[in-house]
C-alpha cells in the first residue's frame, strides 16, 4: 500500500488550512473549506483501499474469492459528502445574505467584536450603511 | 421528551441499555450494527436537553415579535434529536454525523436574525470553526478506524487493549479530543463561541449555553472511558490527565476574567460558558469515577441555571430592548422578578451552598481531593467566583441601578450586537416570558435538595468507568456490574469553598460597581500588573476567522503534541 493517499491528504488539509487562515474572500474561505474536507475523504479511502481487490458489489456472476476493499469507509464517505453538502450550502447563504446586505464579500468591514478592527477597511463603513438604506 | 428521557434515567439505572438499529446484533463480541448505549449519566443529560428544548420553545412564543415562521420550529426539533442522539449514541461514527447535525441546525438557528452583518458574521465564524473541528474528529475516527476496523465504542476499547498505545492511537486520541473540545469552546478553540452565542436570539442561546458546549465534554469523557481506557490507563493516565486538566483550567480562568470585563449581557454569559466548560473539563481531566459524576451533576445543575440566566435575559430583552449593562442600567426597576432570577442564578454560579451547582463542585472537590491535588479545588472557586460576580454587577446595574453608568474597562457590545435592539419595549402579557426562566432556575438550584443524587451519581459513574465489565454488557449481553455501595458527605473543606466563593463573588460585584472608591495607588498598581494582558485578551477576540483557525490549529498542534511527548 502506498503512503502516497497518505500524503495526498495531508497535502489537502494543510492547503485548505492555509487557504482559511489567509482569506479574505468570503467564497473563497468556502472553497477552502471544501478542499479541507476532501482531505478526509481521501484519508477514509485510503484506510479501506487494499491493493488488487475488486470494488464490493456481490452480485451473482461476480467471483468473491478475489475478495473486495471495505465497504464501511466508502459508506463512511458518502455520509460525509453528504453532511459537507449541506454545510458548504448552509454558510453560502449565509455569504449571499452579507453580500446582499452590504453588497461586497471582502472581510474588510468591521468585525462584530467592539475591539480594534485587525484589518483597515478600505470603503469605510459608509458603503455598507449607504447600499443598506437601498434595501427595503 | 423531557418526560422520556428522566423515564430512561430510571430504567437504566439497572442496567445500560443497548439498542441494536435494525436487529443487528453483535455476533461473537463483533459489533456490525449501529446502536444506542443508555446509561444514566448520559440520560441524565438527554434529560436537560428535553428540560431546556421545553423551556426554549415556550419562551420563543412570546420572544419574537413577528409570528415565528415554522423553519424555525423544525430547526429547533432537528437540534433536539441530533442533541439526544449524541447524548446517547454508542458508535463513533454516528457521533460524528449527530456532531454535523448538530452543528448545522445550530448555526442556522444563529443566523436567524440576518438583518444585522455581526450575526452573520457571528453564524459563519460559528460555522468554519466547527466545521474544521468536525474535520480533526473524523480524521481521528478514520485513523482509529483503521487501526481497530470497528466503529462501535465498547468494541474500539476491547480491540486497543490488546495492543500498547502506539504513536496512531495517540494522535487518534489527540485528533477526536480536539475535535470535541472545538464544539465544547475549551481554550484556545474558544473564539466562535463568544461570536455565535452573542447574536443568536435567546431562546436559543438557552439551548446553547445551557447543553450544546457540554455535549463536547460529555463526549470526551465517554470515548476516553469506553474506547481508551485500557490503552491509556494504565501507565499514560497521569499524561491524559495533565493535558486535560491544563487545557480546563487555563479555560475556566481566561473565560472567568473576558466574562468580567463584558457588559453585554448575552457575551459575558457566552465567557461564562466558556469558563465552566473549563471547569467540567477539570473534573472529567481527574480520569476518577467522582471527578466524572461531580462532571455530570454540574453539567445537569449549571446548564439548568445558566439555560434560566438566558431566558431572564431574553425577558429583558424584549421589555428593555437592551441588554447592555451600561445602556439599560436603572432601566430594569420595574422587573423585580426577573432581578431576583439573574441576582439567584449569579448567586448558583457561584457555588452558594447548598444548590445543585455546589452539591456537584463538592463532588469534583473531594475528586481532586483523593488525587492529591489540593490546589485544584481554590482555583476552580476563583473561577466560578468571578463568573458569579460578572453576572451580580450586571444584575445590580441593571435592575437596582447601582454604581455609574459608564466604565472604561468594560467591553461595550458592539452595534447590532444586540440582536434585539431594534426591537420595541412593548408591553405583553410576559408570563410565557419570565415563566421558562423561573422553572429553570427553580429545577437547577433546587437538585441539590434531590436526596442521595450525589450518591447515585457516584454509583453509577464507578460502573460506567469498569471498561471491561461495560464492554462485556454492551457486546456480549452480560448481565450488569453490580452497584458499588457509596457513602457521600460534603466536607467542611466544600462548604467553605461554596462560602468563600460566593462571598467572593459579592465583594468582587462591589469591586466591579464602585472601583472609584477603591485608594487610587490599589488601582493604579492593579492596572499595571493586569491592565496589558487583559487588553492584549480583548484584542485577541476580534472576531476574525482566519485567526480563529490559526489558534485551533496551534492549539490542536499543541495538544497532540503534548500527549504525544508525554506518553513517550
Amino acid at each position: 500500500m502506498s503512503f502516497l493517499p497518505y500524503a495526498l491528504a495531508a497535502w489537502l488539509f494543510f492547503v485548505g488550512l492555509y487557504g482559511i487562515v489567509t482569506s479574505r474572500h468570503l467564497v473563497h474561505l468556502v472553497v477552502c473549506l471544501g478542499v479541507m474536507q476532501s482531505s478526509t475523504y481521501v484519508l477514509l479511502l485510503a484506510i479501506g483501499y487494499r491493493t488488487g481487490k475488486k470494488a464490493p458489489i456481490f452480485t451473482s456472476g461476480v467471483p468473491t474469492k478475489v475478495g473486495a476493499v471495505d465497504p464501511v469507509v466508502q459508506a463512511l464517505t458518502l455520509t460525509d459528502v453528504v453532511v459537507s453538502v449541506v454545510a458548504s450550502a448552509l454558510i453560502l447563504a449565509l455569504v449571499i445574505e452579507i453580500w446582499k446586505r452590504s453588497g461586497k464579500l471582502c472581510r474588510c468591514s468591521a468585525p462584530p467584536c467592539s475591539a480594534q478592527p485587525a484589518i483597515s477597511c478600505p470603503h469605510g463603513s459608509t458603503t455598507s450603511s449607504r447600499l443598506r438604506s437601498r434595501q427595503p | 421528551m423531557t418526560v422520556l428521557c428522566v423515564v430512561l434515567i430510571f430504567h437504566s439505572a439497572h442496567g445500560t441499555i443497548t439498542y441494536w438499529f435494525g436487529g443487528w446484533h453483535p455476533r461473537n463480541g463483533i459489533a456490525i450494527g449501529i446502536s444506542f448505549s443508555v446509561e444514566p449519566l448520559g440520560a441524565g443529560i438527554a434529560a436537560l436537553i428535553g428540560a431546556l428544548m421545553t423551556a426554549a420553545l415556550v419562551q420563543s412564543i412570546d420572544y419574537f415579535e413577528e409570528e415565528v415562521p415554522p423553519h424555525f420550529f423544525v430547526l429547533m426539533l432537528v437540534f433536539l434529536a441530533s442533541m439526544i442522539g449524541f447524548a446517547l449514541s454508542s458508535d463513533l461514527f454516528n457521533m460524528f454525523v449527530f456532531f454535523e447535525l448538530m452543528s448545522t441546525a445550530a448555526f442556522g438557528l444563529t443566523g436567524y436574525r440576518i438583518e444585522h452583518r455581526s450575526v452573520l458574521q457571528g453564524a459563519i465564524n460559528f460555522a468554519v470553526v466547527n466545521g474544521i473541528g468536525a474535520f480533526l474528529l473524523l480524521a481521528g475516527i478514520a485513523l482509529l478506524y483503521g487501526r481497530t476496523g470497528a466503529l462501535n465504542l465498547a468494541q474500539i476499547g476491547q480491540v486497543l487493549s490488546r495492543h500498547g498505545a502506539d504513536g496512531l492511537v495517540i494522535v487518534a486520541f489527540g485528533l477526536i479530543v480536539v475535535g470535541l473540545l472545538t464544539k465544547a469552546g475549551a481554550v484556545p478553540f474558544h473564539f466562535w463561541l463568544s461570536d455565535a452565542y452573542a447574536v443568536a436570539p435567546a431562546p436559543v442561546c438557552v439551548l446553547f449555553a445551557g447543553v450544546m458546549s457540554d455535549l463536547g465534554l460529555h463526549a470526551v469523557g465517554r470515548v476516553y472511558w469506553v474506547a481508551f481506557s485500557g490503552v491509556l490507563g494504565n501507565g499514560h493516565a497521569d499524561a491524559v490527565r495533565g493535558v486535560l486538566i491544563g487545557v480546563g483550567l487555563l479555560t475556566a480562568l481566561v473565560g472567568a476574567l473576558m466574562a468580567f470585563v463584558q457588559a453585554g449581557l448575552k457575551r459575558m454569559l457566552a465567557f461564562i460558558v466558556i469558563s465552566h466548560v473549563g471547569i467540567f473539563l477539570t473534573a472529567i481531566g481527574l480520569l476518577t469515577a467522582r471527578g466524572l459524576a461531580g462532571a455530570t451533576v454540574y453539567v445537569v445543575a449549571d446548564g439548568l441555571v445558566k439555560g434560566a440566566l438566558f431566558c431572564a435575559v431574553g425577558h429583558l430583552a424584549r421589555r428593555v430592548g437592551h441588554t447592555d449593562e451600561l445602556i439599560a442600567h436603572g432601566r430594569g426597576r420595574s422587573l423585580p422578578l426577573t432581578g431576583t432570577v439573574v441576582a439567584l442564578g449569579a448567586l448558583g454560579l457561584a457555588i452558594l451552598p447548598p444548590f445543585g451547582t455546589f452539591v456537584a463542585y463538592s463532588l469534583v472537590e473531594r475528586g481532586a481531593g483523593g488525587l492529591g491535588y489540593h490546589w485544584l479545588p481554590p482555583l476552580l472557586a476563583i473561577a466560578t467566583a468571578v463568573t458569579g460576580a460578572s453576572v451580580l454587577r450586571a444584575a445590580a446595574r441593571i435592575f437596582l441601578g447601582l454604581g455609574p453608568a459608564e466604565d472604561d474597562l468594560l467591553v461595550a457590545a458592539p452595534r447590532g450586537e444586540e440582536a434585539d435592539e431594534g426591537m420595541r419595549a412593548a408591553p405583553r402579557r410576559g408570563f410565557l416570558l419570565w415563566g421558562p426562566a423561573v422553572a429553570l432556575l427553580v429545577a437547577g438550584l433546587g437538585l441539590g435538595f434531590a436526596p442521595g443524587i450525589a450518591a447515585h451519581a457516584v454509583q453509577h459513574a464507578e460502573r460506567f468507568v469498569d471498561r471491561p465489565a461495560v464492554a462485556r454488557e454492551t457486546l456480549h449481553g452480560a448481565p450488569p456490574a453490580p452497584l458499588p455501595h457509596v457513602h457521600e458527605q460534603i466536607g467542611a473543606a466544600g462548604y467553605a469553598y461554596g462560602a468563600g466563593s460566593a462571598i467572593l463573588a459579592v465583594a468582587l460585584a462591589w469591586i466591579g460597581l464602585y472601583r472609584r472608591r477603591i485608594p487610587e495607588a490599589f488601582r493604579r498598581a492593579a492596572g499595571a500588573t493586569a491592565g496589558p494582558a487583559v487588553q492584549r485578551l480583548k484584542l485577541l477576540h476580534d472576531g476574525v476567522v482566519g485567526e480563529y483557525v490559526t489558534w485551533l490549529t496551534a492549539g490542536a498542534a499543541a495538544i497532540t503534541g503534548l500527549l504525544a511527548l508525554l506518553t513517550r
